[in-house]
């Protein structure tokens, strides 16, 4: 019976060593990060931004739903009226104060599916390390801008 | 003459054998760390120079530059001496390994061998064991009980695979009666390289080197018999308490003792420098050396990355109740067929 088991043995430790060499042909799986992009999923969700209608008016009406929304208190807005000669929003109302502490943010997506305007989405910029606290609390004007991540959407 | 040959000529032989060694080893750390990335599906080290030829260097300068840290209670004369004892023999395995055959040079025939001594065999066991003392020594003056418990482990580990390793070369050597003339055999490396061997005892011997690689693992303590430095159960075993060049030095070792095992097992069973060609070129003696040793030492990281390390009694159960035997049965069915032949 020692004598089976030991060649028994033998042929697992041979299909362990075939394991590794199947991996050695098989090359790094690695993705060089900051050189090579990212592959994400379309409904990646990383940071917030705030987007415009075409003709350059702000989507955000004020309503506060995604303040409403948020789950953990991350987002803070405050509404003002528009002045009729250069409004800031199509609506009665727009977002003075719009900010969103990404500290507190746990990147659920309620806002998203709160927002009646579709005015603010999770896009998929995550580079997002900073060395302040205060750099991680991004307000209005930040979150209009458009940005351009360092990523690749891959098929779902 | 006689203080060239005896002194000039084997000095520089000896500052060659040892630069080429040193490199060798920081070229060794590469091409493991490069192939288990490999085999784990990463890339390996890729920052310093193209495919990180450049990480070997920085690893010696930093290792060089930093801070030495004696322990308090440390037994410093000892704590101090032992990585130089634990890497001395192993780079004096070579001295008697063959790595090519004989070149004219300025009129001479120099022998590529540091020294052609006819005991051979026996420096090669001798100083395998003695590079122990080393280890125990470097774990016992750290005032450290992991670094002892690992020490410990380390004695009896090696002292327990030196008996297979020991049997299994007493059986290549009986076969080496077959080939020479007197019918005594010989314990020369040189002449056991290039003795002519009939195929059929070629592969007798070749039945060997599985169980012969097996000891060759636990007797360098590498994976997956490093017991020495299990860092799940003893940190770094007997390195614990070692900082910078120290450190360093014991890392050196542990890929000397690769290199060299490697390069007897070479030399005694895979015919050494002997290739094709080699008689007309003899530089390429040197070159088919090396690249055999490189293949042994690819079989060693292969080893590391497919074989998870086992218990510490298993280690010593294996080697007893089941390498032993083994080796003792090869050692019989040996005799009897160079009897017979």
């Amino acid at each position: 019976m020692a004598v089976i088991d030991s060649f028994k043995g033998a042929a697992e430790i041979v299909r362990g060593f075939g394991i590794t060499l199947k991996n050695l042909v098989l090359g790094p799986v690695t993705y060089q990060y900051p050189e090579q992009p990212m592959p994400i999923y379309p409904r990646f969700r990383a940071r917030h931004e705030l987007r415009r209608y075409e003709n350059g008016l702000e989507r955000c009406i004020g309503c506060m739903l995604c303040e409403a929304a948020c789950p953990t208190g991350a987002i803070h807005v405050e509404a003002a009226e528009n002045d009729p000669a250069h409004p800031n929003s199509p609506g009665e109302r727009y977002a003075k104060i719009w900010e969103v502490n990404l500290l507190r943010c746990i990147y659920c997506g309620d806002c998203e599916t709160a927002c009646p305007v579709e005015a603010v989405v999770l896009g998929h910029e995550f580079e997002l390390a900073t060395y302040t606290r205060e750099g991680f609390l991004w307000t209005k004007e930040e979150l209009l801008k458009p940005v351009n991540p360092n990523v690749v959407v891959r098929a779902e | 003459m006689d203080w060239i040959n005896l002194v000039l000529i084997p000095g520089i032989k000896s500052v060659i054998l040892v630069v080429v060694l040193l490199t060798g080893f920081a070229y060794a750390t590469w091409l493991e760390r490069k192939l288990i990335g490999r085999f784990q599906l990463r890339l390996g080290p890729n920052r310093a120079w193209p495919f990180g030829l450049g990480h070997p260097i920085a690893d010696a300068l930093k290792m060089i530059f930093k801070e030495e840290i004696i322990p308090a209670r440390a037994d410093k004369l000892l704590y101090v001496i032992a990585p130089a004892l634990a890497i001395a023999p192993a780079l004096l395995i070579f001295a008697v390994v063959p790595v090519g055959p004989g070149i004219t040079l300025f009129g001479q025939t120099i022998s590529l061998q540091v020294a052609d001594v006819n005991i051979g065999f026996l420096w090669v066991l001798a100083v395998a064991s003695v590079g122990v003392y080393g280890v125990i020594l470097g774990g016992w003056a750290s005032n450290n009980k992991y670094s002892l418990l690992g020490a410990l482990r380390t004695s009896a580990q090696m002292l327990s695979y030196e008996l297979p390793m020991g049997i299994l070369l007493i059986a290549l050597l009986l076969t080496t009666t077959l080939g020479t003339a007197d019918g005594f055999g010989t314990l020369s490396l040189n002449q056991i390289v290039q003795m002519d061997r009939p195929w059929w005892l070629w592969l007798w011997i070749w039945i060997a080197f599985p169980f012969f690689f097996i000891t060759m693992l636990a007797e360098t303590s590498r994976k997956p018999f490093d017991f020495p430095e299990t860092e799940n159960e003893l940190v770094a075993g007997f390195q614990t308490e070692y900082g910078s060049i120290k450190f360093a030095l014991f890392y050196m070792t542990e890929y000397l003792h690769i290199i060299g095992a490697c390069g007897v097992a070479v030399s005694v069973f895979f015919g050494g420098w002997r290739g094709p060609f080699v008689e007309q070129v003899p530089i390429l003696g040197p070159l088919y050396f090396a690249g055999k040793i490189i293949a042994l030492i690819f079989l060693f990281i292969w080893a590391s990355a497919s074989v998870p390390r086992p218990r510490y009694d298993q280690l010593l159960k294996f080697c007893w109740t089941w390498l032993f035997p083994v080796s003792l049965i090869y050692l019989a069915i040996t005799a009897v067929i160079v009897t017979l032949a």
